[in-house]
Protein backbone atom coordinates (compact mmCIF):
# COMPACT_ATOMS: atom_id res chain seq x y z
CA UNK A 1 0.00 0.00 0.00
CA UNK A 2 1.47 2.84 -0.97
CA UNK A 3 -0.67 5.76 0.80
CA UNK A 4 1.37 8.83 1.08
CA UNK A 5 -0.74 9.12 4.51
CA UNK A 6 0.09 5.36 6.34
CA UNK A 7 1.86 5.16 9.20
CA UNK A 8 4.85 2.96 9.71
CA UNK A 9 2.96 0.36 10.36
CA UNK A 10 0.71 0.54 7.20
CA UNK A 11 -2.21 2.27 8.34
CA UNK A 12 -3.02 5.36 7.65
CA UNK A 13 -2.99 7.80 10.98
CA UNK A 14 -6.73 7.92 11.33
CA UNK A 15 -7.37 4.45 11.06
CA UNK A 16 -7.26 3.97 15.07
CA UNK A 17 -8.92 6.81 15.57
CA UNK A 18 -11.97 6.25 13.93
CA UNK A 19 -12.29 2.65 15.11
CA UNK A 20 -12.30 4.10 18.58
CA UNK A 21 -14.63 6.85 18.37
CA UNK A 22 -16.76 4.29 16.43
CA UNK A 23 -16.43 2.00 19.93
CA UNK A 24 -17.77 5.11 21.75
CA UNK A 25 -20.55 5.83 19.49
CA UNK A 26 -21.33 1.87 19.34
CA UNK A 27 -21.18 1.70 23.27
CA UNK A 28 -23.29 4.55 23.54
CA UNK A 29 -26.01 3.38 21.38
CA UNK A 30 -25.88 0.36 23.62
CA UNK A 31 -26.16 2.39 26.72
CA UNK A 32 -29.06 4.53 25.68
CA UNK A 33 -31.15 1.97 23.64
CA UNK A 34 -30.41 -0.59 26.97
CA UNK A 35 -29.45 -3.35 25.65
CA UNK A 36 -26.35 -3.57 27.95
CA UNK A 37 -28.74 -4.40 30.85
CA UNK A 38 -29.70 -8.63 30.68
CA UNK A 39 -33.10 -7.98 32.07
CA UNK A 40 -33.90 -5.92 28.66
CA UNK A 41 -32.89 -8.48 26.54
CA UNK A 42 -34.92 -11.08 28.46
CA UNK A 43 -38.13 -9.15 28.81
CA UNK A 44 -37.56 -9.07 24.93
CA UNK A 45 -37.22 -12.92 24.44
CA UNK A 46 -39.85 -13.45 27.05
CA UNK A 47 -42.77 -11.56 25.18
CA UNK A 48 -42.74 -8.41 27.78
CA UNK A 49 -41.50 -5.69 25.67
CA UNK A 50 -41.02 -5.92 22.20
CA UNK A 51 -39.01 -2.89 21.55
CA UNK A 52 -35.14 -4.32 21.01
CA UNK A 53 -36.46 -4.78 17.63
CA UNK A 54 -35.91 -1.22 17.05
CA UNK A 55 -32.76 -1.73 17.88
CA UNK A 56 -31.41 -4.35 15.76
CA UNK A 57 -33.57 -3.37 13.12
CA UNK A 58 -32.99 0.48 13.56
CA UNK A 59 -29.17 0.02 13.23
CA UNK A 60 -29.65 -2.46 10.29
CA UNK A 61 -32.04 -0.04 8.56
CA UNK A 62 -28.86 2.49 8.55
CA UNK A 63 -26.57 0.32 7.88
CA UNK A 64 -27.85 -1.73 4.93
CA UNK A 65 -28.43 1.09 2.15
CA UNK A 66 -24.94 2.69 3.13
CA UNK A 67 -23.01 -0.71 2.73
CA UNK A 68 -25.16 -1.35 -0.72
CA UNK A 69 -24.25 2.19 -2.12
CA UNK A 70 -21.13 2.33 -1.30
CA UNK A 71 -20.11 -1.57 -2.74
CA UNK A 72 -22.39 -0.52 -6.07
CA UNK A 73 -19.90 2.87 -6.24
CA UNK A 74 -17.16 0.28 -6.64
CA UNK A 75 -14.73 2.58 -4.80
CA UNK A 76 -12.50 1.89 -1.92
CA UNK A 77 -12.38 2.69 1.42
CA UNK A 78 -9.72 5.51 2.13
CA UNK A 79 -8.08 4.61 4.95
CA UNK A 80 -7.70 1.01 3.90
CA UNK A 81 -8.07 1.08 0.44
CA UNK A 82 -10.47 -1.72 0.87
CA UNK A 83 -13.13 -2.17 -2.07
CA UNK A 84 -16.23 -2.35 -0.42
CA UNK A 85 -18.13 -5.00 -0.49
CA UNK A 86 -21.05 -6.89 1.31
CA UNK A 87 -20.61 -8.58 4.52
CA UNK A 88 -21.85 -11.95 3.21
CA UNK A 89 -20.67 -15.26 4.82
CA UNK A 90 -20.86 -18.84 2.69
CA UNK A 91 -23.97 -20.61 4.42
CA UNK A 92 -23.31 -23.48 5.63
CA UNK A 93 -24.40 -26.02 8.42
CA UNK A 94 -22.61 -24.37 10.65
CA UNK A 95 -24.38 -21.06 10.47
CA UNK A 96 -27.80 -23.20 11.74
CA UNK A 97 -25.88 -24.99 14.58
CA UNK A 98 -23.83 -21.59 15.43
CA UNK A 99 -27.47 -20.22 15.28
CA UNK A 100 -28.76 -22.30 17.80
CA UNK A 101 -25.86 -22.30 20.49
CA UNK A 102 -25.91 -19.07 20.34
CA UNK A 103 -29.62 -18.59 20.74
CA UNK A 104 -29.61 -20.77 23.76
CA UNK A 105 -26.90 -19.49 25.38
CA UNK A 106 -29.01 -15.63 24.74
CA UNK A 107 -32.05 -17.52 25.67
CA UNK A 108 -30.22 -18.37 29.49
CA UNK A 109 -28.52 -15.12 29.73
CA UNK A 110 -29.53 -12.73 27.98
CA UNK A 111 -26.07 -11.30 26.59
CA UNK A 112 -24.50 -11.16 23.65
CA UNK A 113 -20.92 -9.95 22.66
CA UNK A 114 -20.97 -6.12 22.30
CA UNK A 115 -23.84 -6.02 24.69
CA UNK A 116 -22.00 -7.50 27.04
CA UNK A 117 -18.90 -5.15 26.47
CA UNK A 118 -20.98 -2.03 27.13
CA UNK A 119 -22.19 -3.71 30.09
CA UNK A 120 -18.84 -3.32 31.80
CA UNK A 121 -19.39 0.37 31.18
CA UNK A 122 -22.46 0.55 32.77
CA UNK A 123 -21.04 -1.11 36.07
CA UNK A 124 -22.61 -4.27 35.33
CA UNK A 125 -19.49 -6.36 37.04
CA UNK A 126 -21.22 -9.72 37.58
CA UNK A 127 -21.31 -9.42 33.28
CA UNK A 128 -17.55 -10.08 33.62
CA UNK A 129 -18.68 -13.48 34.80
CA UNK A 130 -20.39 -13.38 31.37
CA UNK A 131 -17.71 -12.38 28.93
CA UNK A 132 -15.06 -15.18 30.75
CA UNK A 133 -17.77 -17.73 29.99
CA UNK A 134 -17.71 -16.24 26.65
CA UNK A 135 -13.55 -16.42 26.11
CA UNK A 136 -13.80 -19.95 27.21
CA UNK A 137 -16.74 -20.61 25.00
CA UNK A 138 -14.49 -19.54 21.97
CA UNK A 139 -11.45 -21.08 23.29
CA UNK A 140 -13.44 -25.01 23.79
CA UNK A 141 -14.79 -24.56 20.20
CA UNK A 142 -11.32 -23.92 18.74
CA UNK A 143 -9.81 -27.36 20.05
CA UNK A 144 -12.94 -28.85 19.49
CA UNK A 145 -13.00 -28.42 16.45
CA UNK A 146 -9.17 -28.81 15.67
CA UNK A 147 -9.43 -32.59 17.40
CA UNK A 148 -12.57 -33.22 14.86
CA UNK A 149 -10.91 -32.14 12.35
CA UNK A 150 -7.79 -34.59 13.21
CA UNK B 1 -54.86 -9.45 25.83
CA UNK B 2 -55.11 -6.28 23.32
CA UNK B 3 -52.13 -5.83 21.17
CA UNK B 4 -51.58 -2.07 21.79
CA UNK B 5 -49.23 0.01 21.39
CA UNK B 6 -48.37 0.01 25.79
CA UNK B 7 -48.70 -3.96 25.72
CA UNK B 8 -45.80 -4.19 22.75
CA UNK B 9 -44.03 -1.51 23.97
CA UNK B 10 -44.49 -1.04 27.70
CA UNK B 11 -41.09 0.93 28.15
CA UNK B 12 -41.82 3.20 25.11
CA UNK B 13 -39.91 2.61 22.04
CA UNK B 14 -37.38 6.21 21.19
CA UNK B 15 -34.64 5.01 23.57
CA UNK B 16 -34.52 2.11 21.70
CA UNK B 17 -34.55 3.43 18.32
CA UNK B 18 -31.87 6.14 19.17
CA UNK B 19 -30.09 3.27 20.56
CA UNK B 20 -29.76 1.81 17.24
CA UNK B 21 -29.71 4.16 14.99
CA UNK B 22 -26.65 5.05 16.59
CA UNK B 23 -25.10 1.93 16.54
CA UNK B 24 -25.69 1.73 12.98
CA UNK B 25 -24.20 5.43 12.61
CA UNK B 26 -21.26 3.89 14.42
CA UNK B 27 -21.31 0.74 12.48
CA UNK B 28 -21.17 3.31 8.95
CA UNK B 29 -18.67 5.35 9.89
CA UNK B 30 -16.04 2.23 10.70
CA UNK B 31 -17.41 0.80 7.11
CA UNK B 32 -17.38 4.24 5.10
CA UNK B 33 -13.60 4.83 6.52
CA UNK B 34 -12.52 1.38 6.38
CA UNK B 35 -14.57 -1.06 4.26
CA UNK B 36 -14.44 -3.05 7.40
CA UNK B 37 -18.24 -4.58 8.45
CA UNK B 38 -17.28 -4.77 12.15
CA UNK B 39 -18.65 -7.25 14.42
CA UNK B 40 -18.20 -7.56 18.42
CA UNK B 41 -17.42 -11.57 18.54
CA UNK B 42 -14.33 -11.87 16.34
CA UNK B 43 -12.71 -9.65 19.51
CA UNK B 44 -13.23 -13.20 21.35
CA UNK B 45 -10.85 -15.52 18.87
CA UNK B 46 -8.74 -12.75 17.84
CA UNK B 47 -7.83 -11.57 21.31
CA UNK B 48 -7.21 -15.36 21.99
CA UNK B 49 -4.01 -15.26 19.44
CA UNK B 50 -2.67 -13.06 22.26
CA UNK B 51 -2.07 -16.25 24.61
CA UNK B 52 -2.77 -19.57 22.46
CA UNK B 53 -0.42 -20.65 20.17
CA UNK B 54 -2.50 -22.68 18.67
CA UNK B 55 -2.52 -22.35 14.75
CA UNK B 56 -6.79 -21.78 14.87
CA UNK B 57 -6.10 -18.58 16.65
CA UNK B 58 -3.20 -17.41 14.85
CA UNK B 59 -4.41 -17.08 11.26
CA UNK B 60 -3.87 -14.40 9.90
CA UNK B 61 -7.24 -12.32 9.56
CA UNK B 62 -7.13 -12.89 13.61
CA UNK B 63 -3.74 -11.38 14.66
CA UNK B 64 -3.96 -8.60 11.83
CA UNK B 65 -7.06 -7.78 13.49
CA UNK B 66 -6.42 -8.00 16.75
CA UNK B 67 -4.98 -4.15 17.88
CA UNK B 68 -7.85 -2.84 16.07
CA UNK B 69 -10.61 -5.31 18.14
CA UNK B 70 -8.95 -4.34 21.20
CA UNK B 71 -9.31 -0.44 20.28
CA UNK B 72 -12.80 -1.01 18.90
CA UNK B 73 -13.92 -3.38 21.96
CA UNK B 74 -12.51 -0.47 24.55
CA UNK B 75 -14.50 2.69 23.03
CA UNK B 76 -17.59 0.52 23.39
CA UNK B 77 -16.97 -0.02 27.10
CA UNK B 78 -15.86 3.52 27.65
CA UNK B 79 -18.86 4.76 25.45
CA UNK B 80 -21.17 2.93 27.60
CA UNK B 81 -19.91 4.09 30.59
CA UNK B 82 -19.13 7.92 30.07
CA UNK B 83 -23.06 8.29 28.69
CA UNK B 84 -24.03 6.62 31.80
CA UNK B 85 -21.20 9.09 33.88
CA UNK B 86 -22.90 12.49 31.97
CA UNK B 87 -26.38 11.35 31.57
CA UNK B 88 -26.97 10.93 35.43
CA UNK B 89 -28.57 7.21 34.64
CA UNK B 90 -28.47 4.94 36.88
CA UNK B 91 -25.24 2.47 37.31
CA UNK B 92 -26.42 -0.92 36.93
CA UNK B 93 -25.97 -4.48 38.63
CA UNK B 94 -27.89 -7.07 36.65
CA UNK B 95 -29.87 -9.22 39.38
CA UNK B 96 -29.52 -12.31 36.48
CA UNK B 97 -26.93 -14.98 38.52
CA UNK B 98 -23.56 -15.24 37.91
CA UNK B 99 -24.05 -19.17 36.92
CA UNK B 100 -26.65 -18.00 34.33
CA UNK B 101 -24.43 -15.56 32.73
CA UNK B 102 -21.14 -18.02 33.00
CA UNK B 103 -22.86 -20.86 31.09
CA UNK B 104 -25.01 -18.77 28.55
CA UNK B 105 -21.49 -17.06 28.39
CA UNK B 106 -20.10 -20.65 27.42
CA UNK B 107 -22.63 -21.46 24.47
CA UNK B 108 -22.55 -17.47 23.32
CA UNK B 109 -19.09 -18.18 22.90
CA UNK B 110 -19.07 -21.01 20.98
CA UNK B 111 -22.15 -20.71 18.53
CA UNK B 112 -21.14 -16.88 17.61
CA UNK B 113 -17.94 -18.52 16.29
CA UNK B 114 -18.77 -21.61 14.62
CA UNK B 115 -22.10 -20.02 13.56
CA UNK B 116 -19.97 -16.96 11.78
CA UNK B 117 -21.41 -13.72 13.80
CA UNK B 118 -23.62 -12.75 16.59
CA UNK B 119 -26.11 -9.52 17.08
CA UNK B 120 -23.54 -7.42 14.89
CA UNK B 121 -21.74 -9.14 12.66
CA UNK B 122 -24.78 -11.17 11.40
CA UNK B 123 -27.55 -8.86 12.93
CA UNK B 124 -26.75 -5.63 11.39
CA UNK B 125 -24.36 -5.92 8.95
CA UNK B 126 -25.17 -9.15 7.52
CA UNK B 127 -28.71 -8.75 7.74
CA UNK B 128 -28.22 -4.93 6.12
CA UNK B 129 -26.36 -7.00 3.48
CA UNK B 130 -29.16 -8.82 2.92
CA UNK B 131 -27.00 -11.93 3.20
CA UNK B 132 -28.44 -15.25 2.78
CA UNK B 133 -26.60 -17.09 5.95
CA UNK B 134 -26.99 -14.04 8.17
CA UNK B 135 -31.02 -13.75 7.56
CA UNK B 136 -31.11 -17.48 8.53
CA UNK B 137 -28.32 -17.09 11.24
CA UNK B 138 -30.29 -14.45 12.79
CA UNK B 139 -33.86 -16.05 11.96
CA UNK B 140 -32.42 -19.16 14.31
CA UNK B 141 -30.89 -17.58 17.11
CA UNK B 142 -33.61 -15.12 17.95
CA UNK B 143 -36.33 -17.78 17.53
CA UNK B 144 -34.31 -20.22 19.75
CA UNK B 145 -33.19 -17.56 22.30
CA UNK B 146 -37.29 -16.80 22.64
CA UNK B 147 -38.31 -20.64 23.42
CA UNK B 148 -35.38 -21.25 25.35
CA UNK B 149 -36.36 -18.28 27.35
CA UNK B 150 -39.75 -19.18 27.71
CA UNK B 151 -38.24 -22.65 28.79
CA UNK B 152 -37.20 -20.68 31.78
CA UNK B 153 -39.45 -18.52 32.57
CA UNK B 154 -42.27 -21.68 32.91
CA UNK B 155 -39.14 -23.40 35.21
CA UNK B 156 -39.16 -20.32 37.44
CA UNK B 157 -35.52 -19.67 36.94
CA UNK B 158 -35.83 -15.80 38.02
CA UNK B 159 -33.99 -13.76 37.79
Amino acid sequence: MSDPGAGADGRHPLFMPLIFVGGLVFGVGLAVSRMARPEVVLDFLQFEDFGLLFVMGGAALVAGPVFHLATRSGKRAPLTDRVYDLRRKTLDSNVLLGGVVFGVGWGISGICPGAAYASVGIGNWPILAGIAGMFVGAYGQGVARDLLRD
Amino acid sequence: MALDFATLFPNGVLHYLVGGLLIGLATVAIYLGTGIAAGASTFLESTLSYVSDRDRFQQFRFVQSRGWRLVFTAGIVLGAAAYTALSGDDWFVTEVSTTRLFVGGVLVGVGTRVGKGCTSGHGICGVGSLSDASLLNVATFVLVAAGTAHVLLAMGVSP
